[in-house]
C-alpha cells in the first residue's frame, strides 16, 4: 500500500493559530462529553417520571407515557434532530426565535438543540427500563407498603424506585453508552464534536486513516472505561438476596 | 404550514424510499449472514477464532454508526484503488452498504449467539449421535430452531436499521430523508417535507413493531 502513514500528524500545526491537530480532538471530545452528560441528566429525569407514569393505574397517565415512548422510538434520531434544530425555532414566539437565531452563537444553538433532542429521545428508552424495573419487583412490596400506610408518592420514592434503579443498572448503562455514540449526529448540524473534528482533521491533513483510527480509539476507550465504572457501581449497590446481588 | 406541494413531491420521495428499502434489505441480509458467521466463530472451541470474533463485536458496538459510515465513505474507494491498482468509482451507496453490513453484523451476531445458546445441548448431542458433522448439525438441526426463536429480535433490529439508514444523509446518498430534505429546499417548504418524512418513518416503524409484537406472542405460547 503506498499510503503514507504518519502518526506524528497529530502533533503537527493545523495552520490555524498555534493549534495542533491533537487540540482539535481534545476540543471535540469535550463537546461530545458535554452533549452526552447534559442529555443524559435530562433523559434520566424525564425517563424516570415517564416510567413511573407507565406503571400507574390511571389509564390516561399511563397512556400518555406510552404514546410518548412510541412517538420517540419510531422516528429516526436524525429526523428528530432536524426538527429540533430547523423547525422548532421557527415556531417559537418571536423574541425567543430571535434570541435563538441571532443572540446565541452557532455552537450554542446547535448544542441546545442536540441536548434537547438526545434528552427526549433517550428518555423514551430510559422510561422502558424504569418500567421494567418497577414491574420486576414482587407485588408484595407495594402491598406491604400500602399496609404500612404509605401514600402512592411515598411508595414510589421510598420502596419501589430505590430497588428498581438498582436492578436496571446494566440496561441503563448501555443507554448511557448509547448517548455518547448518538451524540455524533451533532456533527450534522455543525457542532464541532469528536466526529466533526475527525472529519476536519482528515480533510485538512489528508491523513484520513490516522484521523479515523484515533477517533475510533477514543470512542472505544471512552466506552470501555465508562462500562468499567458502571460495573463497579452496579456491584456496590446490588440488591442483597437477588441472584445478581451475590450474598 | 402549507402541505400543497406534497402530492407533486411523491415521485421523488418514493424514489428515495426505494433507495432506503434496498439499503435496508441488502444490509439485513448481509448483516445476518456475516453475523451468523461471527456467532459460530464466537461459540467455537478455538480460542483464537472466538477471540477475533469477540473483538470484532466489541469494537463495532463501541463506536457510533455515523463514524463508520463517514469513515467507509472515504476509505472504501481508497482501499479498492490499492487492491485493484486503478481508480474504481464507488458510489456512496456501495460504501454505505459495506458500512451497514459490517456494523450491523456485530449486533446480529449477539442475537444469533443468544439464539443458538437457547437451544438445549441435547439437540447437538443427538445430531452428532446420528453421525452428523458439526457443520451438518448446525445447519440442519441447531440453526433452523435458533432462527425461529430469534425472528422477533432480528426483525426488531431490522426496524432499528430502517431508522438508522437515514444517517446516510451525512454522505449525500439520496435516501428517503435526503430526498425529502432536498425536495423541501427546492419548493421552499423544508418544514412541511421534514414533517412528512418523520410521519412516514413513524408509520412504517410503528406498524412494523406492532406486527413483530404480535408475531412474538404467537411464537411464545
Amino acid at each position: 500500500m503506498d499510503y503514507n502513514w504518519d502518526w506524528g500528524v497529530f502533533l503537527r500545526s493545523t495552520g490555524i493559530g498555534d493549534e495542533i491537530y491533537l487540540d482539535w480532538f481534545v476540543a471535540g471530545l469535550g463537546w461530545t462529553v458535554a452533549v452526552a452528560l447534559a442529555g443524559w441528566i435530562f433523559a434520566l429525569l424525564l425517563g424516570s417520571l415517564l416510567g413511573v407514569l407507565r406503571t400507574l393505574p390511571n389509564r390516561w397517565l399511563s397512556g400518555l407515557a406510552t404514546a410518548y415512548v412510541e412517538l420517540f422510538r419510531n422516528v429516526p434520531l436524525l429526523v428528530q434532530l432536524f426538527i429540533w434544530y430547523f423547525l422548532v425555532p421557527d415556531l417559537l414566539p418571536e423574541p425567543l426565535e430571535l434570541w435563538f437565531k441571532q443572540d446565541l452563537s452557532p455552537a450554542t444553538s446547535a448544542y441546545l438543540s442536540v441536548v434537547v433532542c438526545l434528552g427526549l429521545f433517550t428518555a423514551a428508552r430510559v422510561c422502558e427500563q424504569v418500567r421494567t424495573g418497577i414491574q420486576a419487583l414482587p407485588r408484595g412490596q407495594t402491598a406491604a407498603a400500602l399496609a404500612l400506610g404509605l401514600r402512592t408518592g411515598q411508595i414510589y420514592r421510598q420502596v419501589l424506585l430505590p430497588q428498581a434503579f438498582r436492578i436496571i443498572i446494566p440496561p441503563l448503562t448501555s443507554e448511557f453508552l448509547n448517548i455518547f455514540k448518538n451524540s455524533s449526529v451533532a456533527s450534522l448540524i455543525g457542532l464541532m464534536e469528536l466526529l466533526a473534528q475527525t472529519k476536519q482533521t482528515a480533510e485538512f491533513s489528508a491523513h484520513l486513516f490516522e484521523a479515523f483510527t484515533l477517533a475510533t480509539l477514543i470512542y472505544f476507550t471512552l466506552n470501555m472505561s465508562l462500562m468499567l465504572v458502571m460495573r463497579r457501581i452496579e456491584k456496590k449497590v446490588a440488591v442483597p438476596g437477588l441472584i445478581a446481588g451475590g450474598k | 404550514m402549507d402541505f400543497s406541494s406534497i402530492p407533486a413531491a411523491l415521485p421523488a420521495l418514493w424514489e428515495g424510499m426505494q433507495t432506503t428499502l434496498l439499503l435496508l434489505v441488502l444490509g439485513v441480509l448481509g448483516g445476518v449472514l456475516l453475523g451468523t458467521l461471527l456467532a459460530m466463530l464466537r461459540l467455537s472451541h478455538n480460542p483464537l477464532l472466538a477471540g477475533i470474533a469477540a473483538t470484532y463485536v466489541n469494537y463495532f458496538r463501541s463506536i457510533p454508526l455515523l463514524l463508520v459510515i463517514t469513515w467507509f465513505y472515504f476509505a472504501v474507494p481508497f482501499v479498492l484503488r490499492e487492491i485493484t491498482g486503478e481508480d474504481t468509482p464507488v458510489g456512496a451507496f456501495a460504501s454505505c452498504l459495506v458500512a451497514f453490513v459490517m456494523f450491523e453484523a456485530a449486533y446480529f451476531c449477539e442475537i444469533v449467539r443468544a439464539g443458538i445458546q437457547s437451544i438445549p445441548r441435547g439437540q447437538m448431542s443427538a445430531a452428532q449421535a446420528l453421525g452428523m458433522t458439526y457443520g451438518q448439525s448446525m445447519r440442519l438441526i441447531i440453526l433452523p430452531q435458533a432462527f425461529r426463536k430469534m425472528t422477533p429480535l432480528l426483525l426488531q433490529q431490522s426496524i432499528i436499521l430502517f431508522q438508522d439508514t437515514s444517517l446516510v444523509y451525512s454522505v449525500g446518498l439520496m435516501d428517503f430523508l435526503n430526498a425529502a430534505r432536498s425536495r423541501g429546499d427546492i419548493v421552499g417548504q423544508p418544514h412541511e417535507l421534514l414533517l412528512v418524512a418523520g410521519l412516514v418513518y413513524f408509520i412504517v416503524s410503528f406498524a412494523a413493531s406492532q406486527l413483530v409484537k404480535r408475531l412474538q406472542k404467537r411464537l411464545t405460547p
